[in-house]
């Protein structure tokens, strides 16, 4: 066991599956020679050498489009997408031809790709900058979503991902790099995708989130627990396919539940979990779901302004009251 | 226009009735002729029938609930209309989820969407969250009897919790009184097991006495030659479908009728000062149901061939015995006939059914010997049958006589198809 950051568990991922296996290889805008922008494949370049570890124009349908051809054809990319507002240049290479060449090629090749790329907002980058449009790719059969919020899920997803032989979609958070956590050293520590985990357990309200508001979600818990409110929270970690077996067992317990997303609350997360709750548990619940998500705004720049755009500790915690019947 | 519903008169001495099923709650959309509710009357269950469409907009009486007849049970108008319970006359309740008509939530902090969210309050309409309709429904609370604390009125979990608890607190009532031995227990005796009366066994209890206490019962028996009947109902089931056919009791209700017409007295009912000579024939028949005796009624007997009563008295008795008669089933029976011929038996006598003057007990169709006009011994088909009469209203030599028609119409049985 080891206590290291995200960024780190990210870079040994990438290092031990690229030594376990000679088809990995990497390809993005500023990996090599600068060694990325988030200083995740730093020393990458010497170590690998250029053939491994690519270096691409600013194109990002280039950068999709080739890893999903050079995947079909035999290799294993790991291609990065600088931000998650980029990947809207490559659509049509990942999801219309990456998650659906398997599928209506009748299984004649398979497209084991990952496409790395970064989220969120809180950097006063502004509005193209900082968004969390997960759910966009969430949406579409084919592709594998996943989005940890812990160094010991990102280390263990990303291995698994590369791995995969499906397309997945492997969404960082910007603000998560430091975040520092227990990751074990086996190199073969593995963490499933299509798995949510309870991170804690609790009986009075279930708190579902995801990446960088799980850690919001469970600053939520602590301060609730002062108050004598005993919050689960629980980490989806995959987006597709979702698990929500661990979602509906935790409101049978507590009866009441929040979903709390940094994308914006209209057709997010919130809105695909409260429905399969209401489906498969309805009749447990004491109140209707609440959603914690982002103003309904482009992201500001000004730094107050994107404070209070994005949620926070306090939306959590006056959400979980909303649930309890506390005024 | 709201408008009332009301216990209705589903017997002829029905005083009172017990609401004890509602098949439709407060807030339902129903269809004319759809049925609201089950009432228990003394005799049986019957459907409650909606006399109009609409919205069953309140409940008045609860199921397990006794009231008059002509008591209003409930309310029905349109949808969105709300009950004016003065203008319908009613007295002043207090709904267990009442509130303003609309209340509005805004809770701080929230989107300016959410705050948009009125909720409205219907007067009668009860609102709890589905975790509290699930444990009412487990612990065998009555909502109606919890006040919810959720926005709107909402009853929520919190709420059954604590209804939970006021009803621990009161456990000394509901428990039974410690059992001691009876002081004039003796050894040796074994004791018995009670069985509470069923309204319906009350009921019987009640009119069979009265029956027997006030109408001077006389009893009449005599034997029928049922060969020819039983040949020509084995040709009429001969070409009559499977759900169709014929029974012996088909064509004895029949014979019955066209005596009957022929002898008014015993058609008739006694009325304190006066007689009765009813003119339908409407001829009950006994069931027997686990919870009781029942009669169902039909028809203009007169009227029938045996086929049209054997297709009436199927579909009454089927009705009678899954118990879910239609009010008019039961009521309007002139005469009275009660065959235990199925179990074997010769012959009986019947309680007359007030205020009937008559009721024929019929006994099995038996091969039997018996001496034939040459004085020979010989075999027959024979049926006894006993009529019970009300000497109030009419005499032996009148009931021997009605008797002698019956016996006729069966032993010339094409007399029963004219």
């Amino acid at each position: 066991m080891a206590r290291i950051t995200f960024r780190e568990a990210i870079s040994q991922a990438l290092r031990e599956e690229m030594y376990r296996d000679e088809r990995v290889f990497l390809m993005g805008e500023e990996i090599g020679t600068w060694g990325g922008t988030y200083a995740v494949t730093r020393g990458f370049l010497d170590e690998f050498g250029e053939k491994r570890v690519r270096d691409t124009p600013i194109a990002e349908g280039v950068i999709a489009g080739a890893a999903a051809g050079a995947a079909i054809a035999g290799l294993r990319p790991v291609a990065e997408i600088m931000t998650i507002n980029f990947a809207f240049l490559a659509m049509d290479q990942i999801v219309n031809h990456a998650a659906k060449l398997h599928y209506m090629f009748n299984g004649q090749m398979r497209c084991p790709l990952v496409i790395r790329t970064v989220g969120g907002g809180g950097r006063q980058l502004g509005a193209t900058h900082s968004q969390t449009p997960d759910v966009v790719f969430a949406h579409f059969p084919g592709l594998k979503v996943v989005a940890p919020g812990t160094p010991a899920d990102a280390k263990g997803l990303l291995k698994t991902a590369i791995r995969d032989d499906d397309p997945v979609f492997f969404i960082e958070h910007a603000t998560l790099y430091q975040a520092r956590g227990e990751v074990p050293d086996d190199e073969d520590f593995l963490v499933p995708i299509g798995v949510s985990d309870v991170k804690r357990e609790g009986k009075d309200v279930t708190i579902v989130s995801y990446s960088k508001m799980l850690q919001v979600a469970l600053d939520a818990a602590g301060k609730l627990a002062e108050e004598g409110i005993d919050a689960e929270v629980i980490d989806l970690r995959t987006l597709r396919p979702l698990d929500t077996r661990p979602i509906i067992e935790s409101v049978r317990k507590t009866n009441r539940m929040v979903v709390a997303e940094e994308g914006w609350r209209a057709y997010g997360v919130g809105a695909e979990i409260a429905s399969r709750v209401t489906e498969l548990a309805f009749d447990y619940l004491d109140a209707p779901v609440r959603r914690v998500a982002q103003a309904e705004v482009p992201l500001p720049y000004n730094r107050r302004l994107e404070q209070m755009a994005l949620p926070q500790v306090a939306d959590i915690i006056h959400a979980v009251k909303d649930v309890l019947y506390i005024k | 226009m709201a408008e009332l519903i009301s216990m209705p008169k589903l017997g002829f001495d029905m005083a009172e009735g017990l609401l004890q099923e509602w098949l439709k709650k407060a807030g339902d959309a129903v269809a004319q002729g759809e049925t609201l509710a089950v009432i228990e009357t003394d005799k049986a269950s019957v459907e409650l029938p909606a006399f109009r469409s609409g919205i069953l907009l309140k409940i008045l009486v609860e199921a397990g609930t006794s009231v008059p007849i002509g008591a209003p049970i409930a309310v029905i108008g349109s949808a969105g209309e709300t009950v004016d319970v003065a203008a319908l006359g009613l007295p002043e309740t207090a709904p267990a989820a009442a509130g303003p008509a609309v209340r509005e939530t805004t809770p701080t902090g929230l989107a300016p969407e959410q705050a948009a969210e009125a909720v409205a309050v219907e007067e009668g309409r009860l609102f709890a969250s589905p975790i509290a309709a699930r444990m009412a429904a487990e612990l065998g609370i009555d909502l109606r009897q919890v006040t919810g604390s959720g926005p709107g009125g909402r009853i929520i979990k919190r709420d059954i919790e604590a209804h939970l608890k006021e009803r621990e607190k009161a456990p000394a009532k509901a428990a039974p009184a410690p059992t001691m031995p009876s002081p004039s227990f003796e050894p040796g005796m074994e004791g018995y097991t009670a069985q509470p009366l069923s309204p319906m066994r009350h009921t019987i209890g009640r009119r069979m006495v009265e029956s027997k206490q006030q109408a001077p019962h006389f009893y009449i028996t005599m034997d029928v030659d049922m060969a020819a009947a039983m040949e020509l109902r084995a040709q009429l089931n001969a070409i009559l479908p499977e759900e169709g056919k014929v029974s012996v009791n088909d064509m004895v209700i029949k014979a019955s009728a066209i005596a009957l017409r022929q002898f008014p007295k015993i058609n008739a009912s006694f009325a304190g000062n006066e007689i009765r000579l009813q003119n339908p024939i409407n001829v009950g028949i006994a069931v027997a149901r686990e919870t009781g005796l029942l009669t169902v009624v039909v028809r203009a007997c007169d009227l029938k061939t045996p086929v049209q009563i054997a297709h009436d008295a199927r579909e009454l008795i089927g009705r009678a015995r899954e118990g879910r008669m239609k009010p008019d089933d039961m009521v309007g029976g002139t005469f009275t006939i009660s065959n235990l011929g199925m179990f074997d038996v010769e012959d009986f006598c019947a309680i007359i059914n007030p205020p009937q003057a008559a009721i024929l007990a019929v006994g099995a169709v038996k091969r039997v010997p018996l001496v034939d006009a040459d004085g020979a011994l010989a075999v027959g088909t024979r049926m006894k049958m006993t009529i019970s009469a009300d000497h109030r209203v009419t005499d032996g030599a009148e009931a021997a006589r009605f008797l002698q028609a019956v016996k006729a119409a069966l032993e010339q049985p094409m007399r029963l198809m004219l």
